[in-house]
């Protein structure tokens, strides 16, 4: 076969490349810009005890994990068993940002699926939540002692992700 | 009878469309109808929350704008938009807010960097590209004796009188 006709495979080839990666990407999957940069600073409410006021100063000097949920929130239920035999085994401290939600059905919630949050925040408006750039529930984050955002994971945590993503980050952090 | 059961399958789809058409325009109304979100009194205002927020992305339907969308995070996005321009920040103040937030995935029209620009270069290198070829193709048609094409028939009518016997064929 003469070389010039194998030139439309080739660029064929390059296309069926670019497709076969662009398909196998999440579009769900947003880089979150705060990888890397200080969380945003926040003064919240605890669910269990409106009286009680929390802030990101108060987490400042150890290694912990934001994750957002809400008692509306499917997905959540999903990755809940998950945190909470992760908060049973020890480990690092896992805050919840109760994201939209109500206080009442909150905390419903936690009594029905257990609880594995040292506490949470209370973000019935999303306040919080839209500075942590939350497009969806659940949402998790790893700070670091320094108070950085050092992962950010999109959607419900998986066995796999917990073991391959986010536990390496956690012992590294803590080393 | 065997002539009309397909005529009456036609009118049942067509009926069935109708009723479909219908439906959609029952729920888009709906939708419109949703539209009425408390919006301020000052007409000029929600026009440069509009503005902005055609700018925007909506994260959770990626390909619609925050003004376009329903979803409940467009709904919060407008409203801060709303009021951070009541308390009197610029536009550009706004974009650059929300881009802390969100990334540049936020932007409907990316910024102009490293990472982009392919994105942006991408479409002009590729018509280059093709300008170059077609012009290197037909130089090339161009320097070659007329014994390297085949000789003009005159082909519409040959083409024409073919085609009956095609078809009966």
């Amino acid at each position: 076969m003469k070389p010039r006709l194998l030139w439309p495979l080739g660029i064929f080839l390059v296309l069926v490349a670019f497709l076969a990666v662009g398909l196998g990407l999440n579009p769900r999957e947003v880089p979150s810009p705060l990888v890397g940069k200080p969380a945003p600073a926040f003064t919240a409410k605890a669910l269990a005890a409106p009286e009680r006021q929390l802030s990101k100063d108060d987490l400042l000097g150890k290694v912990w994990m934001l994750n957002v949920w809400a008692s509306w929130c499917g997905a959540c239920r999903d990755e809940h068993p998950l945190l909470v035999a992760y908060s049973r085994s020890g480990g690092v401290p896992i805050y919840g940002l109760n994201y939209k939600d109500k206080r009442e059905d909150g905390m419903a919630w936690l009594q029905q699926f257990g609880n594995p949050y040292t506490d949470s925040l209370f973000d019935p408006d999303g306040r919080i939540g839209l500075d942590y750039g939350v497009y969806g529930v659940p949402e998790t984050f790893v700070i670091d002692r320094a108070g950085v955002v050092r992962y950010k994971h999109i959607g419900p945590i998986t066995p796999e992700v917990m073991r391959q993503k986010i536990e390496p980050l956690l012992r590294q952090l803590n080393a | 009878m065997r002539e009309r059961a397909p005529r009456q399958g036609l009118l049942r789809r067509s009926v069935q469309r109708a009723m479909v058409v219908v439906g959609l325009a029952i729920a888009c109304a709906q939708a419109s109808g949703r539209e009425a979100e408390p919006v301020s009194a000052n007409p000029a205002l929600e026009a440069r929350v509009m503005a902005l927020a055609a700018e925007l992305r909506c994260l959770v339907c990626q390909n619609q704008t925050i003004a376009d969308s329903h979803a409940e995070l467009a709904e919060d996005l407008r409203r801060q938009i709303r009021s951070m321009l009541t308390k009197g920040q610029s536009e550009r103040e706004i974009l650059v807010y929300m881009t802390q937030r969100y990334g540049d995935f936020v932007l409907y029209r990316p910024p102009f960097k490293t990472s982009t620009a392919l994105l942006w270069a991408g479409p002009a290198m590729l018509l280059a590209l093709a300008l170059g070829t077609l012009a290197v193709v037909l130089r090339r048609r161009q320097r070659l004796g007329n014994d390297a094409f085949e000789p003009d028939t005159d082909s519409v009518s040959d083409d024409r009188e073919a085609a009956p016997d095609a078809k009966s064929g």
